[in-house]
């Protein structure tokens, strides 16, 4: 493409280089449409070239601009206990390694018996609570009483991703989905970019599936109690905030049960920092400055 | 127009390979369709709790390897295709007519293919055993064994060696099914399954085995390694 030129022209208008007044430019056109053919905006004049539309260009390829992630949270674990579930995630949301975003709400109360966390693009994830919006208040509109099941929210969200993916136009997040079945059993599900889905007794989305599943596979026990199964979760989060960059120490955690949806106020958890190699760190060490 | 050299952002494909071994054996009056319950993602383990086996019809049984979101859209499609099947003709679909719907279904798709290696194991109309094999995009071939998925390099040349029967074109006719009986086939499924585990990174936690013979269908499990 074409080297892309600010330029305004009384005559011609704004936006357009004229051909002829500089050289390089030109050189650069014409080796263009060498290998392209004339450019086939209709809104060329026909003294210069415009710079923004390259209407061969558009015609050729698709939006990208939404296959990319910009602003993004990173793991959310989920961990199901005796008699409920737990979402935890932090409340950071990143623009690349930008911690740009330092108190989002990184789980959403779906329903009393249903609540979704994310990791990935963070507007891509309110477009998705937007969705589950609309079915909340077509629940509403029946007034019969029912609500969707964390099943049936896991089951319509697993289509809305793959149907995404499909466009090839994806939602740029992995979901975490708790709550309660019907029949009062909890359900933990998870839900990836391309539709990748599972159920199970902990999942983590993001890269806590590297760091905090391994303490999940490790301590989780079908009959844990809540102060049990927050202490897992406690421990998961802290080797993530070591080991992830993304991660930030400040987290909420988010309690389904019979009793309904509870999001914990945001929380850090103890760090240590005062060991010795810490403050002096070629203390010990033979090479190095 | 993307720029030449490295991308400097996260990229994404929309298949992912979630691994995963499927095994059918069919007899003379029984068939058994078999796998192991691990879904990964690269060198990761997702779930050990994923059933690739499904019930398609009374007759029918369904395993996919590959991609699991495929793969479950694909079975979801099916099995509303078969209640059409069942209002229409006010019977269930049988094993040979759903061989052919399940390669029509996948062929549907060729120029942006189901990413599903699948296996259908059923008893055909005269309660003989029956294996249909399948590509991704609906190619497919009715034998009396076979095995898709990651495990299938190590898993298909022992049942070659165990199972080969007498060619189809030899006079008389000798009967494809597999001269096992049940129990001896059940025995070498599992063992195929905790050998592909040993080598295989992609298979293992646990097989399932859906036996179906005359008296109906009926499930066993086994355990595999967890590493």
């Amino acid at each position: 493409m074409i080297p892309r030129r600010v330029a305004h022209n009384p005559i011609i208008g704004p936006g357009v280089v004229p051909r002829g007044v500089d050289a390089e430019y030109d050189a650069a056109c014409a080796r263009d449409d060498a290998r392209d053919g004339p450019a086939t905006t209709t809104h060329a004049p026909a003294s210069g070239r415009a710079f923004t539309l390259d209407g061969k260009a558009r015609e050729k390829a698709p939006t990208t601009r939404t296959q990319t992630p910009y602003v993004t949270g990173t793991s959310a674990l989920g961990l199901k206990y005796g008699d409920g579930v737990l979402l935890a995630c932090d409340t950071l949301a990143c623009y690349g390694s930008t911690k740009r975003y330092k108190n989002v709400e990184r789980v959403k109360k779906v329903n009393e018996r249903c609540a979704i966390a994310f990791t990935g693009e963070l507007s891509d994830f309110t477009y998705v609570c937007n969705l589950l919006e609309e079915l909340t208040t077509e629940d509403f509109c029946e007034d019969d009483g029912m609500t969707r099941d964390a099943e049936e929210i896991y089951q319509y969200l697993t289509r809305v991703m793959y149907n995404r993916r499909n466009k090839f136009d994806p939602l740029w997040n992995s979901l975490v989905v708790a709550g309660l079945k019907t029949n009062g059993e909890t359900f933990l599900g998870t839900v990836g970019m391309i539709g990748t889905h599972y159920e199970d007794d902990h999942v983590c989305a993001g890269f806590g599936n590297h760091i905090a599943r391994p303490i999940f596979r490790e301590f989780y026990k079908a009959d844990m109690t809540e102060e049990q199964a927050v202490e897992v979760m406690r421990s998961a989060l802290y080797a993530c905030v070591m080991r992830d960059k993304q991660m930030m120490n400040k987290f909420q955690i988010c309690k389904v049960t019979k009793d309904g949806v509870t999001i914990s106020e945001p929380f850090a958890v103890p760090t240590e920092w005062g060991y010795e190699k810490f403050y002096n760190p070629t203390k010990f060490s033979e090479t190095g400055w | 127009m993307a720029p030449e050299g490295a991308r400097q952002h996260a990229n994404w494909s929309p298949y992912d390979n979630n691994g995963g071994t499927v095994l059918a054996v069919a007899g003379e009056n029984y068939v058994i369709c078999a796998s192991d319950t691990r879904m990964s993602t690269g060198y990761s383990i997702l779930t050990r709790n994923y059933e690739k086996v499904d019930q398609m019809s009374p007759k029918t049984l369904m395993a996919s390897a590959g991609f699991m979101a495929d793969a479950q859209t694909l079975k979801k499609t099916l099995k509303a295709r078969c209640k059409q099947y069942e209002f229409q003709n006010k019977k269930p679909i049988g094993c040979v007519s759903f061989a052919q719907m399940l390669s029509n279904t996948l062929y549907y798709r060729r120029f942006f293919p189901y990413y599903a290696f699948n296996i259908v194991a059923g008893l055909d109309a005269e309660g003989k055993g029956a294996v249909f094999t399948y590509d991704a995009v609906g190619s497919y071939e009715r034998t009396n064994y076979s095995c898709q998925g990651s495990g299938q390099a190590l898993i298909m040349p022992v049942l070659d060696n165990q199972l080969k029967t007498v060619s189809p074109l030899v006079l008389p006719a000798v009967s494809s099914a597999t001269p096992l009986s049940e129990a001896a086939a059940i025995e070498l499924i599992k063992d195929c399954f905790a050998t592909a585990a040993e080598r295989d990174i992609y298979t293992g936690d646990r097989v399932e085995l859906w036996i179906m013979n005359a008296d109906g269908v009926r499930k066993e499990e086994m355990p595999l390694r967890l590493d």
